[in-house]
């Protein structure tokens, strides 16, 4: 087991080179002259000139990607933003938290509103509530975020003045974007919860539950749930990568200091640095929990876990 | 199969795929909901009631009415006959963004599948790579080497969604270039192209339509999503997402700047994921639970 985590974490190597390679690159064909934009209308084209020679901007595409690389990997430095004059570094470490605060409250919603609804659908199956939570499903996974959002500041937030329509820093702030974000999430959860517990829910070993007389909850729960999670848990580690990518819209339309809002920033302003290190953090976290659901596989399913040793 | 005994008729496959996609209610509406979408863009200029870039600066804001169905917008525009319009540019990048990401898709698939080895190697650990990053930050990143504007965002799309077809294709390739089938067609002399293109891929029709039709709705979305921040469709051209971004601005006292182009994203996706889901069962009765 250890084996394998070692060889994934190695196989992580390559990838991120990969990703830091492509954003680079992107980053490198991008018209517009960041020297120009750290100095305003007003500078002289000598002055631009001499900050972009001291920047390093005039250099070659593989010296600057080399560059780029040694400086992370050696040293840590994801460089400096040009609008605060900060290092990058920095900038991550303050709204980092805040997204993956933000990420973990959707996790929760999506968890919890998913797993219920799909369980109950599947246990009712074609019951009335069976066909309003999975039409339900449907509606949500159709819903763009931003819209949904935008829907429930205008009713929670403009008219019924129960919670606060932007900012961040109370649990209060951190509902209605988790609600925005869990929701389409919890979508592909319940559809996801609801055809693998019917699978599950006809084999033998549920009926022998049933017939040793154990209670229905206790059957749903201990013996279909667990042997139904495998698919789920798959579910639920793909939507991660969807959730960090609807935290960079709904960060800011509730004006969350996270990463999302600080990359859209960036990029309207061509703020290079601060772009390159989002995405690469952005990667590696979607790359460690990938890695930490394959993990899970194991320590909930024990004939996957053999497969390991 | 084919059935040319007794009382039944004899079906292509086609046949055969349409007369079950036709009996699923939920199908049939997402199909009713598609043409009418398609209606709306290929005749935008008869339906819509208004000219979508006419400014009436005294009726700003209006909200809806007999004459306006949905309100007017910020600078008076009538926002049905916006939406109308705006259904052109969702249904172009829809099926323009597919189709780029399924030329991509299925040749990098074939050749990684097919070839294997060092190219099966370099392809999907590319793909690899590419779906380590959020497809919005990708798109993001494409557009904004790029630039602005329908076109760009059209090829952002395609690209962030290939690896998703790369891999159905080469998962297919990878079961079937040892079947007999390929086997015989290559003893007898057929090239790789002949064999990949003629025995091969037709054989991943299903789980590629399917992928595809599902892929329609997340283009429409990615594209709203662009124009939404600023970085897709740029105003004035009328877009369902810059129309919502816009509309931001406005939701304390009209919401329905907001309320209406929200709506006609969710319509659009529903439909196509409607008709995805009906043709997986469809294409596939095995799959259906």
């Amino acid at each position: 087991m250890t084996k394998y985590i070692l060889r994934r974490i190695l196989f992580m190597i390559p990838v991120m080179l990969g990703v830091s390679l492509i954003v680079f690159t992107l980053m490198y064909i991008t018209p517009g002259d960041p020297a120009a934009i750290i100095l305003d209308e007003g500078a002289t084209p000598e002055a631009i000139e001499m900050l972009r020679e001291e920047m390093g901007l005039n250099d070659g595409y593989f010296v600057r990607f080399g560059r780029f690389l040694l400086d992370v990997v050696v040293h840590q430095d994801l460089g400096v933003c040009y609008q605060t004059h900060q290092p990058v570094a920095e900038r991550i470490a303050e709204t980092f938290p805040n997204t993956m605060m933000l990420a973990g409250a959707s996790v929760l919603v999506a968890v919890v509103i998913g797993l219920i609804m799909g369980i109950i659908s599947a246990v009712k199956q074609y019951s009335f509530f069976d066909t309003a939570a999975m039409f339900l499903a449907m509606v949500g996974n159709a819903m763009p975020n931003f819209w949904q959002g935008l829907l429930l500041m205008l009713l929670f937030a403009l008219h019924l003045k129960w919670l606060p329509a932007s900012g961040f820093g109370s649990l209060k702030h951190l509902i209605l974007p988790a609600v925005t974000i869990g929701t389409s999430s919890a979508a592909a959860i319940a559809r996801m919860t609801r055809s693998s517990m019917l699978e599950v829910i006809r084999q033998d070993y549920i009926v022998s539950a049933r017939a040793k007389g154990q209670s229905e909850f206790w059957i749903t729960v201990r013996h279909a749930l667990a042997n139904a999670m495998i698919p789920v848990i798959t579910t639920i580690g793909m939507q991660f990568g969807s959730l960090l990518g609807g935290a960079v819209l709904t960060e800011s339309i509730f004006a969350v200091p996270g990463i999302g809002k600080m990359m859209v920033d960036a990029i309207k302003a061509r703020n290079y640095p601060v772009v390159q290190g989002g995405v690469l953090i952005i990667a590696l976290t979607f790359s460690l929990i990938n890695l930490l659901v394959d993990i899970l596989y194991a320590y909930i399913d024990p004939r996957i876990r053999s497969q390991y040793r | 199969m084919e059935r040319t005994t007794g009382r039944y008729k004899k079906r292509s496959q086609a046949q055969e795929v349409w007369r079950r996609f036709r009996r699923n209610k939920r199908a049939v509406a997402g199909l009713i909901m598609l043409i009418v979408l398609l209606l709306c863009a290929a005749f935008a200029g008869l339906i819509a009631p208004f000219d979508p870039n006419k400014q009436d600066l005294v009726n700003r804001c209006a909200v809806p009415s007999m004459e306006h169905w949905f309100g007017t917008d910020e600078l008076g525009r009538d926002i049905f006959s916006r939406i109308i319009y705006g259904a052109r540019i969702s249904v172009s990048v829809g099926l323009i963004a597919v189709s780029i990401s399924l030329a991509g898709g299925v040749s990098l698939g074939a050749v990684a599948g097919y070839y294997g080895g060092a190219s099966d190697n370099l392809i999907m650990r590319f793909m690899d790579i590419l779906l380590a990053i959020p497809s919005i930050l990708l798109n993001i990143a494409i557009v904004s080497a790029l630039g602005t504007g329908l076109q760009n965002v059209m090829i952002a799309i395609g690209i962030s969604s290939i690896p998703g077809y790369c891999r159905i294709v080469r998962a297919s390739i990878l079961s079937l270039k040892e079947q007999e089938f390929v086997e015989a067609s290559r003893s007898a002399g057929a090239s790789d192209f002949f064999i990949i293109t003629r025995h091969i891929l037709p054989n991943c029709i299903a789980p590629l339509t399917v992928q595809a039709t599902l892929r329609i709705g997340s283009a429409i979305l990615s594209c709203a999503s662009m124009s939404f921040i600023g970085l897709g469709i740029v105003p004035p051209t009328a877009e369902w997402g810059s129309m919502l971004s816009t509309g931001r601005d406005f939701i304390r006292n009209a919401p329905h700047l907001c309320t209406f182009p929200g709506a006609a994203i969710m319509y659009a996706i529903f439909a196509m994921n409607l008709i995805g889901d009906g043709l997986r069962d469809a294409l596939d009765p095995k799959l259906k639970d």
